[in-house]
């Protein structure tokens, strides 16, 4: 076609057209441009977990930009003199004393905080919960297993960045939480003094923590997610989705709805709806109140604390390990701290970056998949994350003995075995349950699917009939053929008066 | 649809009724309205958190308005895509990722080639330039690890007490003997450092006045609790939490963090949770005018183990 009769086709779409040609004279977007509007999103509920994830982390980063405009990060001690009655005239820090100047004198302030907490630990359950979609449905399988690596290094990112930021705001509880950090660093052997002096800058507490853990905080951690999340979808887009299978789903098409306008609108609105409920979380639900735990001083301590959700796990581990401090040759290894809070989670997360591997040496299967599997469909996967999510769920409990104990008035001593034993134990039962379960459902046809009612009738003589109802609008899943996406909708022509009309095809 | 795909000169078209165009909603004028309806009361909440705003309401108002309002307006924007947009289904090929056998083959040659075709000829010069990044990395280290923080040297081992040193409440106050109840705890610094960083972090002691009259003493540590007065370091064995909580029927230390737990009429033994040693126990007396004052320091680091405690 030559550039005169291109002009002319386009310029049939007026100004827009003009301007897009325009465009394309100078960034080539027509093509990439086009592909980019027709691409194909397949349509599932679990799908959207990793969008969770996305949204949240905008929702943090806008949250966070507020917060940073307010906080002081610093441990200059300072007089708090401000509008919350209870704390005037104490000692405290300066980042303690503008967090809470951020909650009772910043309008929104509160807001702001509790939605940046809030976002933070859906964040990183988004996360959890999308890779075990990924894990569950073989979405990990060649040629995913980078962006599975990435999706992992990110959760194990968000981890870290929630607990470094939990310890800004300098009260009692995220300093305890500190001085714990603290000790894990120090519990290295060989090196472990010099690890934790050399990110405290020198013995705890000192004066440097805070505004280190700030800029790592807000900076190194943020800019290496950001990298990492751009990284995560472009692989997608390049690698496109995988999709359940289906009716003329195969291994080598990508069947749902157009990323322009479908699904644009579907994750354009659930962006909202994810902020909306941080936002009503954020006014509704109290989160970190640490105008009530009070500045952190290093000789006192508050009860029955917890860490944020996804540290439990690691809290349960050190509460039920036992007392194995190892000393010889002058040395000290503290087995009982270094055990549970740096050699558990490197081999939790070891299982998890190794696991591709491990499945594909297991099964020989090297072929690439862009069809998911149904759990059931894959008994032993299935059992081992069971077993493997049953493990990390007993030991989150065991987090918190103390308050088991006081609550069902039993000794702690009794809820410290009990956190021992099943912490072993459950995962073995969990296994054989979970491979049952997934032998039975292979057996169900259309196990999943919306099943057809029966209508029941009673004859005159007593005896009764179940005929299937007939078929309405909504039973079954009947889907047309699927094809691609049209280049132009001829609306001009259509009749507007049936337009939008009630839906002239049968479904 | 009149699918003329491929051909270059005119566009595929489909037509309004072609029933990958229709909408998934039954009765798509109600469904409309209804979404209408979400998305202008949504608008109703966002201006009524600018109202609130305006007023400085309370927190759960801002909560219901900006909340609510961004919930429904995103939930009719979803809804109009799920419910009103062409339902399809559409259908995308999956381009191969891998390249052709051809395509692969000139890869591999020229990567190889210039890899170590080209900088493998210089060898002395790609030799330089391995060394020079080894060295770069190894200098650059030192600034950006080693600047971070003091050697350790002996730091973990001392704590500001010394022989004599009075034992003082957080507020400076030097303790007399008849200060404490039987039964009763202070939390104790050596004078002067009651107000200091390390003095809260590393110093922190318990002092308590013992009700059991028949309490162990360690063989050696004879003279250290004078008048029924024991003091224990207050950093917890096993991370170093304030061992904030007495237990007084028992005579019991408890962790808060991880509920170790120190019997401190038996030389503050650990009988229950992860601390793997007893909290070290500073030597006190009292002086000719009833202060409590101390023998001397800690014999052993107080806090957690490390690699260098001996």
């Amino acid at each position: 076609m030559s550039d005169t009769a291109k002009k002319e086709k386009a310029e049939a779409f007026g100004p827009a057209g003009k301007v897009l040609n325009e465009l394309d004279d100078r960034l080539g977007i027509a093509k990439g441009g086009r592909s980019l509007l027709d691409k194909i999103f397949p349509d599932h509920w679990s799908f959207m977990l990793g969008e969770i994830a996305l949204y949240s982390f905008f929702v943090l980063l806008a949250t966070g930009i507020f917060l940073t405009l307010y906080f002081v990060p610093s441990q200059q001690s300072v007089v708090y003199w401000g509008s919350y009655a209870p704390l005037r005239g104490q000692h405290v820090s300066a980042a303690f004393a503008s967090t809470i100047d951020i909650t009772f004198k910043v309008r929104c302030g509160l807001l702001m905080r509790q939605m940046h907490h809030w976002a933070c630990d859906i964040f990183v359950g988004a996360i959890v919960v999308h890779m075990a979609r990924v894990f569950f449905t073989g979405a990990f399988r060649k040629p995913r297993e980078l962006n599975y690596s990435i999706g992992l290094i990110l959760l194990i990112l968000a981890i870290g960045n929630g607990f470094v930021g939990y310890s800004l705001p300098d009260d009692l509880v995220s300093g305890t939480g500190l001085r714990i950090a603290f000790s894990i660093t120090e519990s290295v052997p060989l090196v472990g003094s010099y690890l934790a002096f050399f990110l405290f800058g020198g013995n705890f507490p000192g004066t440097a923590v805070i505004p280190r853990f700030f800029t790592i905080h807000v900076l190194l951690i943020p800019l290496v997610i950001l990298g990492l999340v751009s990284a995560h979808l472009f692989l997608l887009v390049r690698q496109k989705h995988t999709q359940f299978p289906g009716k003329g789903r195969t291994e080598k098409n990508v069947v749902g709805a157009p990323m322009v306008p479908v699904f644009a609108a579907k994750a354009t609105g659930f962006l909202f709806m994810v902020t909306g409920v941080i936002a009503l979380l954020g006014g509704l639900a109290q989160i970190n109140p640490i105008w009530q735990f009070g500045p952190y001083d290093a000789s006192k301590i508050s009860y029955a604390v917890q860490p944020d959700w996804y540290m439990g796990f690691l809290d349960g581990a050190l509460r039920i390990w036992p007392a194995w401090e190892w000393t010889g040759f002058g040395h000290t290894i503290p087995l009982e701290v270094f055990l549970p809070a740096a050699v558990l989670p490197g081999i939790v997360f070891g299982i998890c970056f190794a696991w591709p591997t491990i499945e594909r040496l297991y099964t020989k299967d090297s072929a690439a998949h862009n069809l998911l599997d149904r759990p059931r469909d894959r008994p032993k996967r299935t059992a081992f994350g069971a077993a493997f999510f049953a493990f990390l769920a007993m030991l989150f409990i065991a987090s918190s003995t103390d308050v088991l104990a006081n609550f069902f008035h039993v000794s702690l001593n009794t809820v410290l075995w009990a956190m021992r034993i099943l912490v072993i134990v459950v995962p073995f039962i969990v296994y054989p349950i979970t491979v049952a379960i997934c032998k039975e459902l292979q057996q169900v046809d259309n196990g999943g699917k919306r099943k057809r009612a029966n209508v029941v009738t009673r004859t005159a003589d007593g005896a009764y009939l179940a005929v299937p109802a007939p078929e309405r609008p909504g039973d079954g899943h009947h889907e047309l053929d699927a094809e691609p996406v049209p280049d132009f909708i001829e609306f001009e022509g259509s009749d507007e008066a049936s337009e939008p009309g009630i839906n002239r095809v049968g479904r | 649809m009149t699918a003329e795909h491929g051909t270059p000169v005119s566009l595929s078209t489909a037509s309004p009724d072609d029933p990958h165009m229709q909408p998934l909603a039954r009765n798509p004028q109600r469904t409309e309205r209804l979404i209408a309806l979400a998305m202008f009361v949504g608008i109703l909440g966002i201006v009524g958190f600018g109202v609130a705003y305006w007023y400085n309401a309370n927190g759960w108002v801002y909560g219901v308005t900006l909340g609510g309002g961004i919930t429904l307006l995103g939930f009719g924007i979803t809804a109009w895509g799920k419910y009103l947009m062409p339902k399809g289904p559409f259908v995308e090929e999956r381009h191969e990722l891998r390249g052709t056998d051809e395509e692969r083959e000139v890869f591999a040659a020229a990567v190889v080639q210039r890899g170590g075709g080209i900088l493998g000829r210089r060898k002395l010069l790609a030799g330089m330039a391995g060394l020079g990044l080894a060295a770069f990395g190894v200098v650059a280290a030192f600034p950006l690890i080693r600047s971070l923080g003091p050697l350790p040297k002996k730091t973990l081992d001392e704590t500001d007490w010394t022989k004599g040193s009075y034992l003082v409440d957080s507020t400076g106050r030097p303790v007399q003997v008849g200060d404490l109840a039987v039964g009763g705890i202070v939390t104790v610094f050596p004078k002067g450092y009651e107000d200091t960083e390390n003095g809260q972090a590393v110093d922190q002691t318990v002092l308590i006045r013992l009700a059991t009259t028949d309490y162990t003493t360690r063989p050696g540590r004879e003279t250290w609790g004078p008048a029924g007065y024991v003091a224990y370091s207050k950093l917890c064995t096993h991370l170093g939490c304030p061992v904030g909580l007495y237990e007084q029927q028992l005579e019991k230390l408890v962790c808060p963090c991880h509920q170790s737990m120190f019997d401190v009429t038996n030389g503050a033994e650990p009988d229950f949770g992860p601390a793997p040693r007893p909290l070290p126990q500073l030597p006190i007396y009292v002086d000719g005018r009833g202060y409590l004052r101390a023998q001397g320091g800690y014999e052993e680091p107080v806090g957690p183990g490390f690699w260098e405690r001996s």
